[in-house]
């Protein structure tokens, strides 16, 4: 058996397969519980507050507990708080918290805590960047935008262990969002004392299974279990070290030296070499993302033209873009939200079609918004620079070209030269992707929101804010599904977006790491996972 | 002597003023901005933002701000690093960088001259057809190709070498030669022909004539001043290659300068790249100046 390998969600066993490895040696823990991770960008801060990205929120998982936790396979369980009652008008959470909830440094955990670190991620001086998640919260955008002091904000402590959060209107993913860095606790004592500095070796105090024992910038970050965490007897692994490596070959590299355990990206020229020679190291599994085509609603060609929009996208084939470009197994998508808990994915009704029937509707469609072959419609396509986004671009417009005659120019820019193109609306056709903040519909629905600052292609459609809207506002779980469905149903319908595939996420692991399990969000725990004998 | 040392002082500061001042207008130029991201900041928060880091002031000002801070020694924060300043970055990186810079350029150098000068005694011989061919191979192969070679044979395959990381002596290995075959390369070059030069020269006819051990004619002779272009050389390209090369640092997962500096102006962290480009001038110019002081001595007639 697994010793040492028990923890409260009993329910959780290995998703690998170790019918290969074989033998009782197999089975058993190695002496040294040491995990090496690669771990793409350097983390720009270990400030849970201040973070945004996804090689810091890897790092900070590790080392911060939330209210709500997620088990192994994404399923919410009770983290820092025990368990949590929500009033009838949906509005009003109270948790309670874990008596025997400490800080790294041997503090319990108090509600002030986190009513601190709430307030603090949402005081503008802290400068969040992601403050737009914990919005939900009562007075929380005020307070965001300097409007009203952060002490108004919609969380109190009613005891040491009981934590009440007020919110603006019900919002039955608030759970989730708890899981998200900006919803993490910090230590105010030592946040108070450090600065926003605090986040270093020495003076950064967190309440998770790990602590903060090492960084070297650009070569590593390691981890050690904190022995006050609650249930440090249930953690396995001892040391986890992550290595900032961008350079997937690199990776990949370092994987086959043995001098990796697990990677989050894989060199994807290399993937049929990966599933020929280590296929039961490779895991691939659907992520919470949408890769897409922007159409710039804004300016012609395609201001007001949702049927030539919804021509180009038709003529697009997303089943030979998944099989033989980007080819690792992603999904050909036809609608915007991806599989996510409690909704039906929507598509229109053409992706049912035949190539046949597709291609002579998109070019009626064509006609109709008066092209024709001696006349053709002229777009320009920018992606940041990429290999795989400029392969993808030349396979989008020969399809574009062969079923409609279009002509397409493609042009790359680089990463912040692409940005403020997209942002200041310099655009005709552009490659984006999106990758939820939660697991929720919302989370994509409320990027087409003619309001939202990430709405690129421009669009305004004021029944599709309505049923955002008043999904807001629904308690019902339901008839709030049906609501951001349906919006669904007039976003694809007037295609400002033309989605591609759905994004899956990609890890080498080696087989003597257990308890490893894939999930929408791609979050791994440490604590959840052990090294074998090998 | 300390009064060139002291003219050189004074006309290296124009020198950096310049540097500084092209460097700045040239990353404020690009488009895009150091918060700029796939998640869209709240407006209010971007407002913040640039007025906590000063980007909501006139450029002029942001300069000026810059040179008083930097005329105290201070380099700011990093836009990117948040938890760390430019300062400490560039403290943590380049005593890596000049670790491995350093004993590349060590093992170039004492490599390359040996080679070259062992191809210019031989001249046109099969010897030095064979080092001379390997020594163009070795310029023309770029370190990308090279490097990740290096790590599938003696890494990935025959797992004599780690594949990459900080550590022990082993972790250097790889990353220095892959760092010293081009100089050893450029170097054996650039010996062999100046070598053959010196050889030829009256005083050497006459070392030889005095009937010499050809030894001692090379190493007490012929090697000083055959080393003059090698030592202009070795100036900036010293510089160079001890404040990091990004493919390098990156194949190897390598913690130096090189990599903040591309990683800097892809993130356009302003402050880091500024503080990298002030840091590589004074090197740059420090070499320089090594480089004139060591003339003298490779050569009596130079006057300082």
């Amino acid at each position: 058996m697994l010793a040492g390998c028990s923890s409260d969600n009993s329910a959780v066993g290995a998703a690998r397969d170790y019918g290969q490895i074989g033998g009782a040696s197999g089975t058993e823990l190695a002496a040294e519980q040491v995990l090496h991770k690669g771990n793409g960008a350097e983390p720009q801060t270990l400030d849970p507050h201040r973070a945004q990205g996804v090689p810091e929120g890897n790092i900070l998982r590790d080392l911060y507990e939330p209210l709500v936790m997620e088990a192994p396979d994404g399923e919410l369980i009770p983290g820092a708080a025990e368990s949590w009652m929500l009033s009838e008008d949906g509005r009003v959470y109270t948790f309670r918290l874990r008596q025997d909830g400490r800080w790294s440094n041997g503090d319990p955990v108090k509600a002030n805590d986190w009513v601190f670190s709430l307030r603090r991620g949402l005081d503008p001086a802290t400068l969040s960047v992601y403050s737009g998640i914990l919005y939900p919260i009562k007075n929380a955008a005020a307070i965001n935008r300097g409007e009203l002091p952060p002490e108004k904000l919609g969380v109190r402590a009613l005891d040491d262990l009981t934590l009440e959060i007020t919110l603006e209107t019900p919002t039955p993913f608030f759970l989730g969002l708890l899981n998200h860095s900006m919803a993490y606790p910090v230590h105010p004592a030592s946040v108070a004392q450090n600065g926003e500095r605090f986040a270093r070796p020495g003076t950064l105090v967190s309440n998770g299974a790990y602590l903060l024992k090492d960084w070297v910038v650009q070569s590593h970050i390691e981890l050690m279990r904190n022995p006050n965490f609650r249930e440090n007897a249930a953690t396995t692994i001892d040391r986890v070290f992550y290595y900032p490596i961008e350079n997937a070959d690199a990776v990949f590299a370092r994987y086959r030296a043995d001098e990796l355990d697990f990677t989050t990206t894989i060199p994807i020229r290399q993937l049929e070499f990966i599933k020929a020679s280590m296929p039961s190291d490779y895991v691939q599994s659907p992520y919470l993302g949408v890769y897409y085509y922007g159409l710039n609603t804004t300016k012609a060609p395609f201001k007001d033209q949702p049927g030539l929009r919804k021509a180009l996208s038709m003529a697009i084939d997303r089943e030979i873009i998944t099989e033989k470009l980007s080819g690792a197994g992603e999904l050909p998508a036809y609608g915007w939200v991806p599989e996510v808990q409690g909704y039906q994915q929507q598509q229109p009704e053409w992706a049912m079609w035949t190539r046949e029937q597709r291609h002579a509707k998109a070019r009626r469609l064509y006609e109709e918004a008066g092209y024709t072959a001696d006349d053709p419609l002229v777009v320009e396509i920018l992606y940041n620079t990429s290999q795989d986004h400029k392969r993808l671009a030349i396979a989008i417009s020969a399809m574009w070209k062969q079923v409609l005659g279009v002509e397409t120019r493609l042009l790359n820019q680089e990463w912040k030269v692409y940005l403020q193109t997209r942002t200041l609306k310099n655009t005709q056709a552009f490659r984006s992707g999106w990758i939820g903040d939660y697991n929720d519909a919302h989370t994509f629905a409320e990027l087409m929101h003619s309001k939202n600052a990430q709405n690129d292609p421009g669009w305004v459609n004021l029944s599709y804010d309505a049923l955002l809207e008043q999904a807001a506002n629904e308690i019902d779980l339901q008839k709030r599904a049906k609501l951001l469905e349906e919006a669904e149903r007039v976003l694809l319908d007037e295609t400002p977006i033309i989605p591609i595939y759905f994004y899956i996420s990609k890890h080498l692991i080696k087989p003597w790491v257990g308890g490893f399990e894939p999930n929408i969000m791609d979050h791994t725990y440490t604590k959840d996972l052990y090294i074998l004998q090998h | 002597m300390l009064a060139f040392a002291f003219r050189r002082l004074l006309s290296a500061i124009p020198t950096l003023l310049v540097l500084l001042a092209l460097s700045f207008a040239l990353i404020r130029v690009a488009p895009g901005g150091p918060f700029d991201a796939e998640k869209q900041i709240p407006p209010e928060i971007q407002e913040r933002l640039n007025e906590v880091y000063h980007l909501d002031e006139p450029l002029y000002q942001q300069f000026g701000r810059y040179l008083v801070g930097l005329a105290q020694g201070d380099f700011g924060p990093s836009f990117q690093y948040k938890d760390y300043t430019v300062t400490e970055l560039i403290a943590a990186g380049f005593p890596v960088s000049l670790k491995l810079g350093g004993l590349a350029m060590l093992l170039a150098l004492f490599v390359g001259v040996s080679i070259g000068t062992l191809a210019a005694l031989k001249q046109n011989s099969r010897t030095d057809h064979a080092v001379m061919g390997v020594a163009m191979t070795g310029i023309s192969i770029p370190n990308f190709v090279l490097a990740p070679l290096l790590v599938l044979v003696f890494a990935v395959t025959l797992r004599w070498l780690p594949a990459g990381g900080l550590g022990d002596w082993r972790n250097l290995v790889l990353p220095v030669i892959s760092l010293a075959l081009p100089q050893i390369a450029y170097i054996a070059r650039l010996t062999r022909g100046s070598m053959i030069e010196v050889l030829r020269s009256d005083f050497i006819r006459t070392a030889r004539a005095q009937g010499l051990p050809t030894l001692e004619i090379i190493l007490g002779h012929a090697l000083k001043p055959a080393l003059v272009p090698i030592v202009s050389y070795l100036g900036p390209a010293t510089a160079g290659i001890i404040t990091g090369s990004v493919v390098i640092e990156q194949i190897f997962g390598v913690p130096g300068l090189g990599r903040y500096f591309v990683q800097g102006a892809l993130n356009r962290d302003y402050t880091l790249v500024m503080g990298i480009v002030v840091f590589y001038g004074v090197l740059i110019i420090a070499f320089n100046f090594f480089v004139d002081l060591a003339y003298r001595w490779l050569d009596p007639r130079v006057k300082l």
